[in-house]
């Protein structure tokens, strides 16, 4: 909402108070002022000149020489590039020495070798945006009305010495979308009453029943409906200082008529709609819903093709308007028309919200609507309007108001004591205190013992409840008042979830190891969707996604970590190792909320590890990212429960893949993307992993419990398995840790050999077994003994033998 | 005999002197005090002295084996010594040469925002509680006083999956579900971070998904007043102790009263700078008093209970802290962005 502060003034005394001021007032208390614009920008040394000569530039087809007035002795030349300037014209000069928005210095030039002292300016020129100028004036410079006298401050004719507040209203304050309300609100705040317009209206011997009636056959969506005729008006420009209210609170000028109902849907907040009379083709109003299928060309020229849930006027055969929407092009008011019916209905915010969207046209009508205008000024509005045509374009207005009112308007009342509003902010305010505010609001109030009871003015219809009078005392009671206390409860200590602890050492575990934590998007194309996905459901597809990359939530993390690592490659970062944890999404049943499960997922490439000029230089294998999960693993206490599997995954290379088992059960993989993936990513050898990390963290672990440090040696030996190549070291290392027992404490792989040296298809693998016991120091012997076994169970099983 | 001792010591003595290293000095022990030395072989014609000689000239004889003994050993010390540092010498190592790197990832600079300000909270008696992303429309917007139609929902526009199920716009319908939970008894006193989305494109200033946290108290007894004090206190925490906040009447569906909170700069400390556009203050907070509307839907009686809730960006926060210029690095994990996070 833009508000004019000169108009402003002629319903509240804003002496003392410049526009900045007020507007720092207004945004303190409640009403966030969001910029504060003078509209001649800087503009000065501009008047009205009186055209008296004119004739085509001798060197130029397009130019004009005039001979202007300009109320200083001798009239002055001005060449004058506009189409429409003519002799006789009242017209905006900028003198010589004139400066004109964006700093633009008037200075006296030849033009094609005429002398030119000074400038006969378009509203453009002084600062008006395009859009808003009359469409007469759009290509050339305004005309000024006759009676503008010569010499006159041009800029204050046109009002461009006012400055414009620009509101911005939260959608509870719908009332502010009005000048009437606006004064209300600045009224309150700095304690000032409200003059309202006085209405003079004359109306004729002649009842309007005979011209119209109105019939409402969609009461719910259409509660009140009022109608006035104006006969006999003569269309033409409306006042200039009607035109320029209207262009600064952004609204183009059109003609006398359509201009008033403009006029007063800013004044009263009350949209109304000029139809021509002889044009709507009946004498009755029909208000009701459309037919599906019906049809109305509105006044942009559009046609519209209308459902049931959209609510028309129409003359009792076909739609005239779209109600609170847009007039119908048929009973438009033009510039033959005499005859005007004015509406004034309040109709349902809801309706006008759904045919406005659907037809995609947001009008300062239709957005009045939506949020809510007061009933109460309807027709007010309706008289305001019929005066003001009567009075600037010589209608006179016929006896009567045709209406149709099942509006059911119920007061609300609002009882609150003082104890509530200081116990609820927290303060010490008065009764007086409280009673002033409530006061400066215009609210009717009584009070008995520190009890309230407020009668809320029809125009305030976001205040129903207690707390909404609370906030208005608190904001005009000022919020740099209210104490700064803290909450007096029985405090109890705040801690992380055993959940949420654990999350956050998995994350700084990760980062400690040399991982980056990535956060990426929710949302992904379908095909990214289920890729790698640990499970797999029915893709959750938004209603109206924006893209298609964006349309469907992910399944996997996989997918839009392999895009950081290809941004990331693709700005020479070529060593990349991130990690994310976040939600996937499987779907249940339509009307369920889908799983939410969270998940933990890494993505590394490039050099792991390098120091050169050492000569160290590691790049990320399967084993790098096997070991940090170990260490994972470890950390949460799991690292016995858990067991990696050959696999085969989509996406995945074959060979070098393995599922994570936790207690037997698949909970995560690990492994180098599949060549054609990485292809596809433009990317290097990629290793990834994704953990189902609600499972692993919501997985019971026992406490730490101490153990005694040893205190006795303990023993080592080592040996030396040559296998078949197939045979896979895990499996003989379980099988060592079974056959080591109780003594056996610790098995270490410290030696993988293939080559020249062995049988082709063999491989040795060595290990070094650890034997203590934490009762006594153990003898050669008994080392001996249970050594021996564990080489028989490897022979036995995997026809192990012993590499000299 | 007396004279060769005394000469024997001078020669050993010499000689030791000249040894210039362990070998040498070993060579010259051997030669003088051996079982073949020289001392022995004199020691050996003590017979034919008198008795009363040769107590004499056995000390003397000792004294000149203890007076080569002491010099060899003085000699073996520094010789030793100088061995040692001899090899030290040899060992030094070029310090300026880089150090084997650790290598080292960071938290996202939002989780670091995020956690910074769950650990001011949980110190001031918070609990996190966390819900779901994909949300029922009624825990979004009709358990928080946004009927259907309500004009406040154009303030959101949001990615609906069904009629009645959407990706939450904000973290609230966890205060609502909390709220449930607790069967109309309070306290309440949780703070609730979470990824939301909201139906925008994506630029500089804008990003369709986002994170937010939000703060819940709802006891017997909760002021207005108790909002500000909480709120300062976290922004004393967050942005350092001399700031300080202001309310500014706004306004919420889900709070009434409802205010935005400004901080004073922290960049200028509030005389007025371009991180707050001249205002001396930046805001970074929605807040209000609990809805009656919503306590009575999560089932508190809204007679006996108050409550107050309020919502911040960690985005925002993190650019202001910071001074990151766009919302897109956050969810572009650049690694020279993510890195530059990665210390006190």
């Amino acid at each position: 909402m833009f508000v004019s502060y000169k108009w402003l003034q002629e319903y509240v005394d804003l002496t003392g108070i410049t526009a900045k001021e007020l507007a720092d007032r207004i945004t303190k208390s409640g009403i966030e002022v969001e910029s504060v614009e003078v509209l001649n920008k800087g503009a000065k040394g501009v008047v009205v000149g009186h055209v008296l000569e004119r004739e085509q530039h001798p060197n130029a087809d397009k130019l004009s020489k005039c001979l202007v007035d300009i109320g200083e002795g001798e009239p002055v030349q001005i060449i004058c590039g506009a189409p429409n300037v003519a002799k006789g014209q009242k017209v905006a000069v900028a003198k010589v020495g004139a400066v004109l928005p964006g700093n633009f210095k008037i200075k006296r030039a030849k033009l094609r070798g005429e002398e030119s002292n000074g400038m006969i300016c378009s509203l453009q020129e002084l600062g008006i945006e395009s859009k808003l100028v009359p469409k007469e004036y759009a290509d050339g410079i305004f005309v000024f009305p006759s009676d503008a006298p010569v010499g006159a401050d041009a800029l204050e004719l046109l009002n461009l010495d006012d400055e414009v507040l620009e509101l911005g209203l939260t959608p509870n304050r719908a009332d502010c979308l009005s000048m009437i309300g606006v004064a209300y609100e600045v009224a309150a705040i700095l304690g000032r009453n409200v003059k309202l317009p006085a209405i003079e209206l004359h109306e004729n011997e002649e009842n309007v029943h005979d011209y119209i009636s109105v019939r409402v056959e969609a009461a719910e969506d259409n509660p009140l409906y009022a109608g006035r005729i104006v006969k006999n008006v003569k269309i033409g420009p409306s006042p200039l200082w009607m035109q320029t209210r209207l262009m600064a609170a952004g609204i183009r000028p059109h003609n006398n008529v359509v201009d008033i109902t403009n006029y007063i849907l800013l004044e009263y907040g009350q949209p109304l709609h000029a139809f021509d009379y002889d044009r709507l083709g009946s004498k009755e109003i029909v208000v009701r819903r459309a037919k599906a299928g019906e049809t109305i060309v509105t006044l942009d020229d559009v046609e519209r093709t209308l459902t049931e849930d959209h609510l028309v006027i129409t003359n009792g055969t076909e739609p005239v308007a779209l109600a609170g929407v847009m007039g119908g092009a048929n009973s438009e008011v033009r510039n033959d028309t005499t005859t005007v019916f004015i509406e004034s209905a309040y109709f349902n915010g809801a309706t006008v919200r759904k045919a406005s969207k659907d037809h995609g046209l947001r009008s300062e009508a239709s957005m009045r609507f939506e949020k809510g205008i007061d009933p109460a000024r309807t027709k007010e509005a309706l008289d305001r309007a019929a005066a003001l045509m009567a009075e600037y374009a010589g209608g006179e207005v016929v006896g009567g108001v045709v209406e149709v009112n099942t509006l059911k308007q119920e007061e609300v009342k609002v009882t609150i004591t003082l104890d509530r509003i200081n116990r609820v902010l927290g303060t010490n305010i008065t009764k007086e205190e409280v009673s002033t505010i409530l006061t400066n609001l215009q609210f009717a109030f009584t009070e008995d013992h520190g009890t309230f009871t407020i009668t809320v003015p029809s125009r305030r219809r976001d205040i129903s409840i207690e707390e909404d009078i609370i906030e208005e005392v608190a904001r005009l009671y000022g919020y740099d008042r209210l104490p700064a206390t803290l909450p007096v409860a029985e405090s109890k200590p705040g801690k992380l979830t055993p959940y949420q602890a654990k999350r956050r050492q998995v994350r700084r575990y990760l980062e400690d190891v040399g991982l980056f934590q990535a956060i990426t998007y929710s949302l992904t194309s379908e095909a990214k969707a289920t890729m790698f996905a640990l499970e797999t459901a029915k893709p959750i597809r938004l209603a109206l996604p924006m893209s298609e990359e964006r349309s469907v939530l992910r399944q996997s993390l996989i997918p839009h970590l392999l895009e950081v690592v290809s941004y990331n490659r693709a700005r020479q970062v070529e060593n990349v190792a991130v990690y994310e944890t976040g939600a996937v999404y499987l779907a249940n049943d339509e009307n369920e909320l889908p799983q939410e499960k969270e998940r933990l997922a890494g993505a590394l490439t490039g050099v792991w590890h390098a120091n050169l000029w050492q000569g160290e230089k590691k790049a990320v294998d399967f084993y790098v990212v096997k070991g940090i999960l170990d260490g994972l693993f470890a950390l949460l206490g799991l690292e016995k429960r858990i067991a990696y599997k050959q696999a085969k995954r989509d996406g995945m290379h074959p060979g070098r893949t393995a599922d994570i088992l936790l207690d037997g059960k698949t909970i995560g993989f690990v492994g180098q993307l599949h060549p054609t993936v990485q292809k596809e990513y433009d990317l290097k050898e990629t290793y990834v992993f994704e953990l189902a990390l609600t499972d692993l963290l919501n997985t019971e672990v026992e406490e730490i419990r101490y153990s005694p440090i040893p205190r006795f040696p303990s023993i080592t030996r080592d040996i030396a398995l040559v296998v078949d190549e197939h045979v896979i070291a895990g499996d003989i290392q379980q099988a060592i840790i079974e056959a080591g027992g109780e003594l056996l404490k610790e098995v270490m792989i410290f030696d993988v050999y293939k080559g020249d040296r062995l049988p082709d298809g063999k491989k040795s693998i060595a290990f070094s077994l650890r034997y203590y016991d934490p009762e006594r120091t153990l003898t050669d012997e008994e080392v001996t003994a249970v050594h021996e076994q564990v080489i028989k169970a490897v022979e036995q099983q995997f026809g192990a033998t012993l590499r000299g | 005999m007396k004279e060769r001792l005394h000469q024997l010591q001078q020669e050993a003595l010499e000689k030791i002197e000249q040894a210039s290293d362990l070998k040498a000095l070993n060579d010259v022990r051997i030669a003088y005090l051996g079982k073949k030395g020289p001392i022995t072989e004199v020691l050996r014609g003590m017979g034919s002295l008198s008795p009363e000689e040769r107590p004499i000239m056995g000390a003397l004889a000792n004294e000149v084996r203890q007076a080569i003994q002491t010099a060899l050993e003085a000699k073996q010390a520094k010789l030793e010594q100088e061995e040692v540092e001899k090899k030290l010498a040899a060992e030094t190592i070029d310090v300026t040469l880089p150090g084997r790197p650790i290598r080292r990832g960071n938290p996202h600079p939002l989780t670091r925002v995020i956690e910074e300000i769950e650990d001011l909270f949980i110190g001031m008696g918070y609990t996190i509680a966390e819900g779901p992303e994909v949300e029922k429309d009624y825990y979004n917007f009709e358990a928080l006083n946004l009927p259907k139609g309500h004009p406040a929902r154009d303030m959101q526009d949001s990615f609906y999956i069904t009629e009645e199920i959407l990706l939450r716009t904000h973290t609230s319908p966890v205060q609502a579900r909390t709220m449930e939970k607790h069967q109309g008894r309070g306290p309440v006193k949780i703070i609730c971070p979470g990824k939301v989305y909201r139906r925008d494109n994506d630029d500089a200033t804008h990003s369709h998904q986002f994170t937010q946290i939000e703060g819940l108290v709802v006891d017997e007894n909760i002021r207005m007043s108790d909002l500000k004090g909480t709120l300062r206190e976290f922004a004393r925490k967050m942005f350092g102790e001399d700031r300080d906040i202001r309310f500014r009447p706004s306004f919420f569906p889900f709070t009434e009263p409802s205010v935005e909170v400004d901080v004073s700069c922290f960049n200028c400390g509030g005389h007025g700078c371009n991180v707050c556009k001249g205002t001396g203050w930046i805001e970074i907070l929605g807040a209000g008093m609990v809805h009656p509307n919503v306590l009575e839907m999560a089932g508190f009686d809204s007679k006996k209970y108050t409550g107050f809730a309020f919502g911040m960006g960690p985005e925002r926060i993190a650019m202001l802290k910071y001074g990151i210029d766009d919302i897109r690095h956050f969810y572009q994990n650049d690694i020279r962005f993510l890195q530059q996070f990665n210390r006190v």
